[in-house]
């Protein structure tokens, strides 16, 4: 009699979906970063040393190695210091492609953070574009950078590259 | 260092997409058994198993360290996990080297490995985070921007990128070994490809490999093996915070840091004179330029100069990746460590059809994360 289990060859791949659950502990800077998200705004913070304004702030700074303790509410406006255009699907992804990802140093910070750039054809984005964040409404507002849609072109001139060179 | 250290056997695998006839056990044995028939060595020889790879989360098997144990003859024997990221073939290497120029060990075995068809990388790299908006696409996605502010911070021309990726297929064309062999890439074809992470086209990013690296390190007195040594001239780790305002994402501190100590210990002061040729982790086309500015091959802003020169290509008066490097076979974890063994073999003269003429002094390097690991090693001919 024919085996069948035998006849399909050995099993050489299992696909089994692994998934990781974990609680996230912001602490102190952290957690003024994400209350004022929850508020619609950008809070960072000063290094007392180097005069550096993290957002946002893991609470110290790296270079100096002390507490940052001033808090500095920034502006809605700033910068693309760079970007790429993501044009590859993968798992878990949740926004269209191809999307802008831009790193984007806000007005009064020393730091650029990722930021999703739209209202604007992927070809016409640039270097030294100024742009703003579109928060979403404010019954949705979270303690989470959800709170943020995404950023779009503010109008404004670019900017010139020596005015944000040293943040490449 | 306290004792010289050389390697005296290397082995690695056939580089694939998919290695479906072997586990991630039978993928690191193979590897470890080719280095110690080059060693002429066996299992009982072998005094510690250093071994590394990169994030369990790619394959989801977490401390897979304790699982290979058997499979590599560690049971009863020191073994040693490392990880750094992207860079942690290198760092591995470096962690079996120190256990041997301590004088700890006599003859360690090291082992580095990625199975990228059992695993999700890209996915594993993207995981959303409450304090991060969720836009990160892999490896590409973070690279990619950083690239497009070297092409604007040195006036390079688009095409630089291009043919590092066309050098390189070509070069794996000589290493059989090797993931990818595209006998008929070209310029056309490069630019032809799927523009991934814009500028970042796909032929111009690693491939996704299964594959494993193994070398045999020894103590001055236990050398044995087929060819004569690689002596270690010099290691050096360097790593940086991923974020920190004032830092150079294009030309980071932490690899200029680590090229200045690898040199000072091996007396190079002019790297593009002074090496025969070097394997430099270049993932994204893009890296190459920008890497031989970090690792002083040449000026600030010369980088994409010397690579359109020729320079770097396998008749070049710096061969950099012969072997084909990142961009033609890229098991993660052992992507790091094909780099130092590849110089191992270089100036051992056993790279065949790839072997640079008269290789007597080569650097191996290799990065990983956000740019924030980096580690080294000059090995040569000739006792240090
Ligand atoms: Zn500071």
């Amino acid at each position: 009699m024919a085996d069948e289990t035998t006849d399909q060859g050995p099993v050489t791949t299992l696909a089994t979906p692994i998934r990781l659950d974990f609680d996230f502990t912001p602490g102190v800077a952290q957690s003024k970063f994400l209350r004022g998200l929850e508020r619609g705004e950008f809070h960072g913070q000063r290094c007392s040393v180097c005069g550096k304004v993290y957002v946002p702030s893991r609470g110290s700074c790296p270079t100096d190695g002390v507490p940052t303790t001033e808090d500095v509410l920034l502006g809605n406006a700033g910068t693309v210091t760079t970007y790429c255009v993501v044009n590859v699907p993968f798992a878990g992804q949740s926004i269209e492609i191809p999307y802008i990802c831009a790193q984007i140093l806000l007005d009064g910070a020393n730091l650029s953070f990722m930021g999703l750039l739209q209202e604007i054809p992927t070809d016409q984005i640039r270097m030294g574009m100024r742009v703003e964040a579109v928060w979403v409404d404010e019954s949705d507002l979270t303690p989470s950078l959800a709170s943020v849609r995404y950023f779009r072109p503010n109008g404004e001139p670019d900017a010139d590259y020596d005015t944000y060179k040293e943040y490449l | 260092m306290a004792e010289r250290c050389a390697v005296i056997g290397v082995g690695q695998t056939h580089h694939k997409a998919k290695r479906d006839d072997v586990s991630i056990a039978g993928l690191v044995r193979e590897a470890a058994k080719m280095a110690l028939a080059d060693a002429d060595l066996t299992w009982s020889d072998i005094d510690a198993v250093v071994i590394g790879k990169a994030p369990d989360m790619f394959e989801g098997n977490m401390m897979p360290e304790i699982y290979l144990a058997p499979a590599l003859g560690a049971v009863g024997k020191p073994m040693f996990r490392v990880h750094t990221a992207g860079s942690v073939g290198g760092s591995t290497a470096l962690v079996a080297a120190h256990l041997v120029s301590s004088g700890i060990h006599k003859r360690v075995l090291t082992v580095a490995y990625e199975k990228q068809s059992d695993s999700d990388a890209m996915w594993a790299l993207s995981v959303p985070q409450p304090f991060a908006a969720p836009l990160l696409a892999g490896a590409g996605g973070y690279f990619a921007p950083h690239i497009r502010a070297y092409m604007r911070r040195s006036g390079a021309p688009d095409y630089i990128g291009r043919m590092v990726a066309v050098k390189d297929r070509k070069n794996a064309m000589r290493n059989p070994y090797a993931h990818l062999h595209l006998a008929d890439i070209d310029m056309k074809m490069v630019e032809d490809s799927m523009m991934l992470w814009d500028p970042l086209r796909y032929l111009e990013a690693c491939p996704s490999s299964d594959g494993a690296a193994a070398m045999v390190l020894a103590a001055e007195d236990a050398v044995s093996g087929n060819y004569p040594p690689a002596w270690v001239h010099g290691m050096a780790m360097r790593s940086e915070p991923t974020m920190f305002a004032g830092r150079d994402q294009i030309n980071p501190q932490a690899g200029r840091d680590c090229s200045a100590d690898v040199y000072r210990q091996a007396g190079v002061t002019n790297p593009r004179e002074q090496f025969d040729c070097a394997e430099v982790y270049v993932p994204f086309s893009w890296y190459e330029p920008m890497w031989l500015e970090n690792l002083g091959f040449c000026d600030l802003g010369d980088g994409w100069k010397l690579t359109e020169s020729g320079a770097t290509a396998f008749d070049g008066d710096i061969p950099w990746n012969a072997s084909g490097g990142v961009l033609s076979s890229n098991p993660i974890g052992a992507s790091g460590m094909l780099r130092f063994l590849e110089v191992a073999m270089q100036v051992r003269g056993q790279a065949g059809e790839h072997q640079v003429d008269g290789a007597k002094l080569a650097l191996g390097q290799a990065y990983g994360g956000g740019s924030q690991f980096f580690s080294m090693w000059v090995v040569g001919s000739a006792k240090p």
